[in-house]
Order: structure tokens, then C-alpha cells, then sequence
């Protein structure tokens, strides 16, 4: 990866939550992955209805609750403690993944390993022999879901490229991406290719292809 | 009189059979039915195929039948729950086969036993490593894969309530599994926090008609903990 000298800011993992909160228009129903898609929730103000999703089986998801008012029968798929907001409900989950995989949701957000400029993502095992892989619901909300986000750090703590011209990793799907926030980007996955939308505050388009091994392009 | 209530473990797990396929429900702690795990560690069935979402936590409950060699295949989505020590010892060694299978496909292949549907098409999974070896085919422009019904000899299920002919209602996120398991195996056992009088219970809020239970166990514990 060529380093650059300039002088840029990167997005704050917050920050990008607020970024793909802001594209979400009421009356959505949304499923968040787990990790910093979560985040987004905590962005979308609470007027605007915006109904989250939990493949455990709750439906209309609000925010965590205050340490004294735990469910302990509330939980996300996560695994955390959430609340329920009104007008929410629960259901089996056979039910839950007829929501995902009847492409009922308008919306999910996951977190990847890499992203492929034709869409393919890989977010759920890192080599052919990892230990005990575990796909848990993202094949089927990559599958399902009438639209797939990704929100992740555009290069690996070493600096390695996720935004790529061929998936490394097992795929979770084929074609399924059709837009990436990164700390450093909004990237639409179209049929050229990906196509830049935004970048982070001082960061020459350069400076960005060179941090991705896919050729992107702008809008 | 129909009367699905039960006394005891012991005539709750009576007959379990060596080589069983045992679905187990729950998603992390919340709506894992622990005491018929306990009962089943107990009641001493082995070679047995469980089907969960999850691998098990610590050293207790599913690990713990799991530690005692009593489980030689283990089917579920996501076996990287917290501290999964028991079952990545025993992956690493081979003791233990693991068919990971997608977590909506999971509930669909017990959903599906439990309808009498012997297989379905599904999109998830076309593409990944999932898809190998099953049959494929294109409708109406999609390419989709075969997954075959998952059919549990024994379900192991908890309830927030139940009446003596079955019937079941859950708690909140304690539903999850719970519901599919109760129709899919061929011996239904539950536990559950509360018993009704028959009657009591609102036909309206059933969730599970009792027609997909065998056995009950009134287990009141409080609230689940530990992920």
C-alpha cells in the first residue's frame, strides 16, 4: 500500500454510522449486523420511523436500556440487552428469517471482510480452514434482503485492501453489495464498477484508489 | 383426560435413544430449555446429533453433554458463541463432526419437517461453499439450492407457559427455536416457567398448539443469564 503524505481525516466509526443512518428513509424495516453496523441505530432519531429488525426474532427493536430496566428475555442477535419500542413485536424464527429471506426487509447493513467491485462480499470466515466457521444469518440476509450495505473500515489494521477486485475469502454471497460506508468513503457498487459518492474531509480521490485494490470511479 | 404434564425428569426423558437427533432450542441463554439439558446429561443417551443455533457456553448445559462425549455431530449457524471452549477442543481434535448450516435455512429445515415438506429451494447460500454438492436449479431466473427437511427425533423446548393438553405461549426474544422444534420433532418435550389451568390460557395467544407436544415439565427458575 503506497503511503500518502496527505493530510486527511478519516471518519470516526460514529461518524460513519451517522453517514448511512442519514440515507434511510423512514419507514424502512432494517436489520443492523452485529459490530459497528449496530451503531447505526443510535442515529436514526426516534420521529423518524425507521423499524429495526432482529433475526431472533424481535421486530421494532429501540435502544439499549438504562442498566436498570434490563429484559433479561430481550435480546438482540448480538446477544445484548435491547429494548422494544412501541409497536413491536416478536416471532418465531422461522417467521423472523421468512422477513429476511422473503425479501421483506427493505434494508440490511453488515459488516465484511472484503467487498468485491461486482458486489460479492465475504464477511464470515477469513480462509478455506478456519476453525469452526460460524455464517449465523448473513447468508440469508445477503441473500434476502432487498438491499445490502456494508459499513467497514476501508483497509485491514495493516493496511490491506477490502475494497477488491476478487473476494479472497469465502463468499457469503455473490452480487449482493450494493453500497459500502468506509471510514474513508460512500462507494456505490454499480455496473462499472465501484463508483465514489463521498470522501472523508482532505482526501484526494488518489489517496483513496491507492488504499483499494479495485480501480474505482467517480460519480 | 389428556394430560401432558409430567412429574419428573425422569419421565420427561424416558426413551431418548441412543443415536437420537435432539433439537435443542434457544438463541444464546434466552429460551434454552437448561433443566432438560441437564436431565438428558442425566438420563444418559449418547451418539446423539444435536441441532442448535448455537455450540454451547462454558462448561454446562449443552457443553457439558457435549464434554461428556455424548454428542458426536453437532448441527447450527454460528458455534463462535461465547466461550465456546468444550467445542472447539473437540472440533480441533475431530471428536466432533460440525455441519454448519445458514441460520435461516436452519429453522426453514425443521420448519419444513415439521410441515411434512421434504425440501425446499432457497437463494442463501447459492455461490458460497454452502452450495456444494446440492442440487441447483433456475426458476424464474434465479438459481437457487436443495436443503432437505431437519427432522428431530426428540425437541427440547422451554415455554413461559403451558396448560395439560400442550398448549405453549413464550416470552419475548424466548420464542426464537422454540416454536419450529415443537413442530418438527416426533417427541416434543418441554419446560416451562408457568403451568395454567386448561382454559386459562387465551386462544388467542397461543403459540404453540398443544398438537405439537408431547411432554412438560413445570421448571420455574427465574430469568436466563449467561450468554
Amino acid at each position: 500500500m503506497s503511503a500518502t503524505t496527505a493530510d486527511f481525516k478519516p471518519f470516526t466509526r460514529q461518524q460513519m454510522a451517522q453517514r448511512a443512518a442519514a440515507d434511510i428513509p423512514e419507514g424502512w424495516y432494517v436489520n443492523l449486523g452485529i459490530g459497528i453496523p449496530t451503531l447505526i441505530a443510535d442515529f436514526v432519531p426516534l420521529d423518524r420511523e425507521v423499524i429495526f429488525h432482529s433475526e431472533n426474532g424481535v421486530l421494532g427493536m429501540g435502544p439499549a436500556p438504562e442498566k436498570d430496566k434490563i429484559e433479561p428475555w430481550l435480546i438482540n442477535a448480538g446477544k445484548q440487552y435491547v429494548t422494544m419500542r412501541a409497536g413491536g413485536s416478536f416471532c418465531h424464527h422461522a417467521d423472523s428469517f421468512a422477513m429476511i429471506r422473503g425479501h421483506h426487509l427493505d434494508l440490511c447493513v453488515l459488516g465484511a471482510f472484503q467487498v468485491a467491485d461486482n458486489g460479492d462480499i465475504a464477511n464470515w470466515a477469513t480462509s478455506e480452514n478456519d476453525t469452526a466457521p460460524a455464517v449465523g444469518g448473513a447468508m440469508d440476509l445477503a441473500a434476502g434482503a432487498k438491499r445490502l450495505w456494508v459499513l467497514m473500515e476501508h483497509t485491514t489494521k495493516d493496511g490491506q485492501a477490502k475494497l477488491v477486485s476478487k473476494c479472497t475469502y469465502p463468499l457469503t454471497a455473490p452480487g449482493a453489495v450494493k453500497r459500502v460506508y468506509t471510514n474513508l468513503a460512500t462507494i456505490d457498487v454499480t455496473p462499472r464498477g465501484f463508483v465514489v459518492t463521498s470522501m472523508a474531509p482532505g482526501l484526494s480521490f488518489d489517496d483513496l484508489q491507492a488504499r483499494t485494490d479495485a480501480k474505482l470511479h467517480l460519480a | 383426560m389428556i394430560n401432558k404434564i409430567v412429574q419428573t425428569m425422569a419421565e420427561a426423558m424416558e426413551g431418548i435413544k441412543d443415536g437420537s437427533i435432539v433439537l435443542l432450542g434457544g438463541f444464546g441463554a434466552v429460551g434454552q430449555p437448561n433443566a432438560l439439558i441437564d436431565g438428558l446429561i442425566e438420563q444418559g443417551a449418547k451418539n446423539l446429533t444435536v441441532a442448535c443455533n448455537n455450540a454451547g457456553t462454558g462448561r454446562i448445559g449443552l457443553a457439558r453433554l457435549m464434554d461428556l462425549g455424548r454428542v458426536s455431530k453437532i448441527i447450527c449457524s454460528f458455534p463462535r458463541s461465547s466461550d465456546p471452549v468444550v467445542f472447539e477442543t473437540l472440533y480441533r481434535e475431530g471428536k466432533i463432526e460440525l455441519e454448519i448450516v445458514p441460520q435461516g435455512t436452519l429453522a426453514e429445515r425443521m420448519r419444513a419437517a415439521g410441515a411434512g415438506v421434504p425440501a425446499f429451494f432457497t437463494a442463501t447460500g447459492v455461490g458460497t461453499k454452502m452450495a456444494v454438492g446440492k442440487e441447483h436449479r433456475e426458476i424464474d431466473g434465479r438459481t437457487y439450492i436443495l436443503e432437505k427437511a431437519l427432522k428431530g427425533d426428540v425437541a427440547l423446548v422451554e415455554a413461559w407457559e403451558a396448560d395439560r393438553w400442550g398448549n405453549l405461549t413464550y416470552k419475548q426474544a424466548g420464542r426464537n427455536f422454540n416454536p419450529v422444534m415443537a413442530m418438527a420433532a416426533d417427541c416434543t418435550i418441554v419446560q416451562t416457567q408457568h403451568v395454567r389451568e386448561l382454559g386459562e390460557l387465551n386462544p388467542d395467544h397461543v403459540v404453540t398448539p398443544g398438537i405439537f407436544v408431547d411432554r412438560v415439565l413445570h421448571v420455574p427458575y427465574g430469568d436466563p443469564s449467561g450468554f
